[in-house]
């Protein structure tokens, strides 16, 4: 694991951007093109990190940012590629970096066909499980029970392994991270810059606004994620699976923290709580972890 | 060749054909002034561990060589991320205005 | 140069070649399909020098030439009907990101029902995106007007987005002679393209598209308006060039057929231009004074060529093979309101027909212009629209 002190310390995510106070997106980013080293053109579609860059003529991100619509990052990409390729320039990693909409719901098509294609680019989704920059509306990725501006009561639907939909492409490198992981995240983005052809990283942000949590406990609340089981770590270079050392642990189920301590911090799921405690529903979101674990190992293992 | 343009045009004229951007921190102004508590760091404790600069989302901690970590007033947004993170608890959120005199 | 036999669409693939495109990405749709398989074909066997995307689908297919062109290089992809409307928000992306990238685009019908056949409403109902629209009648015209859109396009002046319309199956796959340019003839004409205002660059980074509040937008949009009309301009230009350099016109943005001294001038866009020469030639040979206008440029709307054209008309007979519904023929519309401001204001009288591919023969365009013949005569206009070989 790279030691703090051997991260390198330009910046690329310029500070005095318009992201909230809190955002989880910026610091992945931050510790994502700091692994790149800024040799990277992104693309980015309609999401937070397309208000985050701030208002024309000032970009808060210190790289190149194509900026395309909601539906066409990957495609998008695609076409960078392409000219990098007629151009003769190897050197320049193409990256997309879109929130869960635009790729578990409007972008999974371009998705799917740039992965099919083989197109050498690195897809990165920050998922923080809703439709952020319209204002927190359900998403493919959004939990079950959790409280969304489209699903006030809490989503019908638990969230679609959208993990499994790219691994069925067979990409070149695959990857979960969690933005409260920066060092974990960093190296995944090393060892991705150092791949070619199709490579997705799935990157779990915690969300001051969309998650309903005191801005502080971002960090807290993302390690909770890991702690509880609900989110897992793992990597997957060509078809060689590894469950990342901080999720190990917790393929264990005894060793898994209840998933309530991960619930009661977010008001999102306040309703599980509150008048009274909903310990069907809790139990359910329980299941699921284990659930989510059967599926993963039994796909890739 | 490319109009490195970040700055607002005064006319038409000096407007660029398509809207494009140039880098610059503080893109959105000084965002220091967005916050209602100031992180303080007792540097006695702190150890220049870097967590603290390590999980800024704003990227608004520097470093000096030996570690020692400053925050930028200007652009820190008091998320508090900072004074959590911080293995030796040295990072107090003091309210603004309510800071006393060092 | 050397001629050639094939298809316009066949044609259309050599022009990119010739062109040295760098990136196309296309999707097949019927009539425009044969245009990529073409490219597949020349990409595999290594004439094509580009890269070739084999898109899933449309919408993807103009994001992946805006990735493209973005990065510096130059983009072209080829459509149709539903595939054009499919690449809509891509369209008015491209134009508003100012990237000269070249469509080739099939006219045909739009679904419901399914009719593969011609129909100009596809592209008609993208005039309002910003691209600049040429529609050709020939494979020559074909194969050469989309060489001279990449110069018309990456022109500092112009820098918008240019579609080059042909009529579906009825042009598309008609085999005829072409004259075919090596890219090194093509060189002198066409230099590579340089983005001079932005590109995708680590090494210079932007970033584009960032949100603009109200203060600016109309600015940006302004401009847009202004690059679209300078293209009437930049065109001649580059139709000097390419007569002096290979000796080929094609008319300008408005291809005038025995103009000079008629009384009744027939319009019209498309193939329909091309049987229109035969029917105002035999209306001759029968001492009628018609002529025949083939819109070639129609956005930027060519108003000063078509005003400076009906001061020495009594009547225009337009043709629209497409309708803008609820009001009329797309053309004939924007005829009539480049000449209300002018002094010059002969009748208009618009014409509906051949949607579907519904075939316009000599015989109908004699029929619609002795309709307008009678109008001019007789002094009563009649009808302002008239849909040409209706079923009752």
């Amino acid at each position: 694991m790279v030691a703090i002190r051997e991260m390198p310390l330009k910046e690329f995510v310029l500070k005095g951007n318009a992201a909230c106070a809190g955002c989880m997106d910026t610091l992945a980013l931050r510790h994502a093109l700091k692994a790149l080293e800024g040799k990277v053109i992104q693309v980015v579609p309609a999401c937070c990190t397309s208000v985050i860059q701030s208002l024309w003529p000032k970009s808060g991100l210190g790289v190149p940012i194509l900026n395309t619509a909601f539906m066409a990052a990957a495609a998008t990409a695609s076409g960078v590629r392409a000219a990098l390729k007629a151009k003769g320039r190897e050197d320049v990693q193409v990256m997309v970096w879109a929130g869960d909409g635009g790729t578990f719901d409007i972008g999974i098509q371009a998705l799917s066909g740039a992965f099919e294609r083989r197109t050498d680019f690195l897809y990165v989704c920050y998922n923080n499980q809703v439709y952020s920059n319209t204002g927190t509306q359900r998403s493919g990725a959004t939990p079950l029970y959790a409280q969304t501006t489209t699903t006030w009561y809490g989503k019908t639907e638990p969230e679609k392994m959208l993990d499994l939909v790219v691994a069925a492409h067979e990409p070149a490198y695959q990857a979960t991270a969690n933005a409260a992981y920066p060092r974990d995240l960093y190296e995944k983005f090393k060892r991705a810059s150092e791949i070619h052809g199709p490579k997705f990283i799935h990157v779990l942000i915690p969300c001051p606004q969309a998650w309903n949590y005191p801005v502080e406990l971002g960090v807290e609340i993302g390690k909770l994620a890991v702690e509880t089981g609900y989110w897992i770590l793992w990597e997957r270079i060509g078809d060689k699976f590894k469950l990342s050392p901080q999720s190990k642990r917790f393929q264990d189920p005894a060793k898994r923290k209840p998933i309530e301590e991960f619930l009661k911090l977010q008001g999102r799921f306040s309703r599980l709580f509150k008048p009274k405690k909903d310990e069907k529903k809790i139990a359910e979101l329980q299941a699921y972890v284990q659930h989510r674990w059967d599926v993963l190992m039994r796909t890739f293992t | 060749m490319v109009n490195q343009v970040n700055t607002e045009p005064k006319s038409r004229a000096d407007m660029p054909k398509t809207p494009y951007s140039a880098p610059v921190i503080g893109s959105t102004g000084k965002t220091g002034s967005w916050r209602t508590f100031n992180p303080v760091i007792d540097y006695d404790t702190c150890n220049r561990c870097r967590t603290c600069w390590l999980y800024c989302p704003e990227a608004s901690i520097d470093l000096d060589e030996d570690g020692t970590p400053h925050i930028d007033y200007d652009y820190c947004k008091g998320c508090g991320i900072c004074a959590q993170v911080c293995p030796k608890k040295c990072i107090e959120m003091v309210r603004a205005g309510q800071e006393e005199a060092t | 140069m050397k001629t050639l036999l094939m298809s316009a669409n066949y044609a259309a693939a050599r022009a990119i070649v010739s062109a040295r495109v760098e990136v196309v990405a296309a999707y097949p749709i019927t009539p425009a399909t044969t245009v990529p398989e073409q490219i597949a074909l020349l990409d595999e066997e290594g004439i094509y020098k580009g890269e070739f995307i084999r898109v899933e689908s449309e919408h993807s297919a103009m994001f992946a030439c805006i990735g493209a062109s973005s990065t510096g290089a130059r983009a072209f992809t080829a459509t149709s009907s539903n595939g054009l409307l499919l690449m809509d928000e891509a369209l008015h992306w491209a134009a508003a990101a100012r990237l000269p990238i070249v469509l080739a685009n099939i006219n045909r019908s739009v679904s419901p029902p399914w009719n593969i056949h011609v129909t100009h409403d596809d592209s008609m109902s993208k005039r309002d995106t910003g691209w600049i629209q040429f529609y050709v009648a020939s494979v020559d015209e074909f194969y050469h007007t989309i060489i001279q859109a990449f110069k018309v396009a990456e022109d500092e002046r112009v820098l918008m987005p240019v579609m080059v319309s042909a009529d579906g199956f009825v042009l598309s796959h008609t085999v005829s002679t072409f004259d075919y340019l090596e890219p090194e003839e093509v060189d002198e004409f066409l230099p590579p393209y340089k983005p001079p205002h932005w590109v995708m660059n680590p090494d210079n980074p932007v970033s584009h598209g960032n949100i603009v509040f109200p203060e600016y937008y109309q600015e940006f949009r302004y401009q847009m308006h202004e690059a679209s009309k300078n293209a009437l301009k930049v065109y001649e230009e580059v139709e000097r060039d390419y007569k002096r350099l290979f000796g080929k016109y094609f008319g300008g943005p408005i291809d005038q057929y025995r103009c000079d001294d008629a009384e009744v001038v027939f319009t019209s866009q498309g193939t329909v231009g091309a049987e229109a020469i035969d029917a105002i030639d035999e209306l001759r040979d029968e001492g009628y004074k018609v002529g025949a206008a083939r819109v070639r440029m129609y956005r930027p709307f060519p108003v000063e060529p078509m005003r400076a054209l009906a001061s020495k008309v009594k009547a225009f007979a337009s043709f629209d093979r497409g309708v803008s519904y609820g009001f009329g023929g797309h053309v004939a519309n924007d005829i009539r309101a480049a000449l209300y401001h002018s002094p010059y204001r002969p009748i208009v009288k618009s014409y509906i027909g051949g949607l579907g591919g519904r075939d316009v023969t000599v015989d109908d365009i004699k029929e619609i212009i002795l309709d307008t013949v009678k109008a001019v005569e007789s002094g009563e206009m009649g009808p302002e629209e008239t849909w040409h070989d209706l079923l009752e």
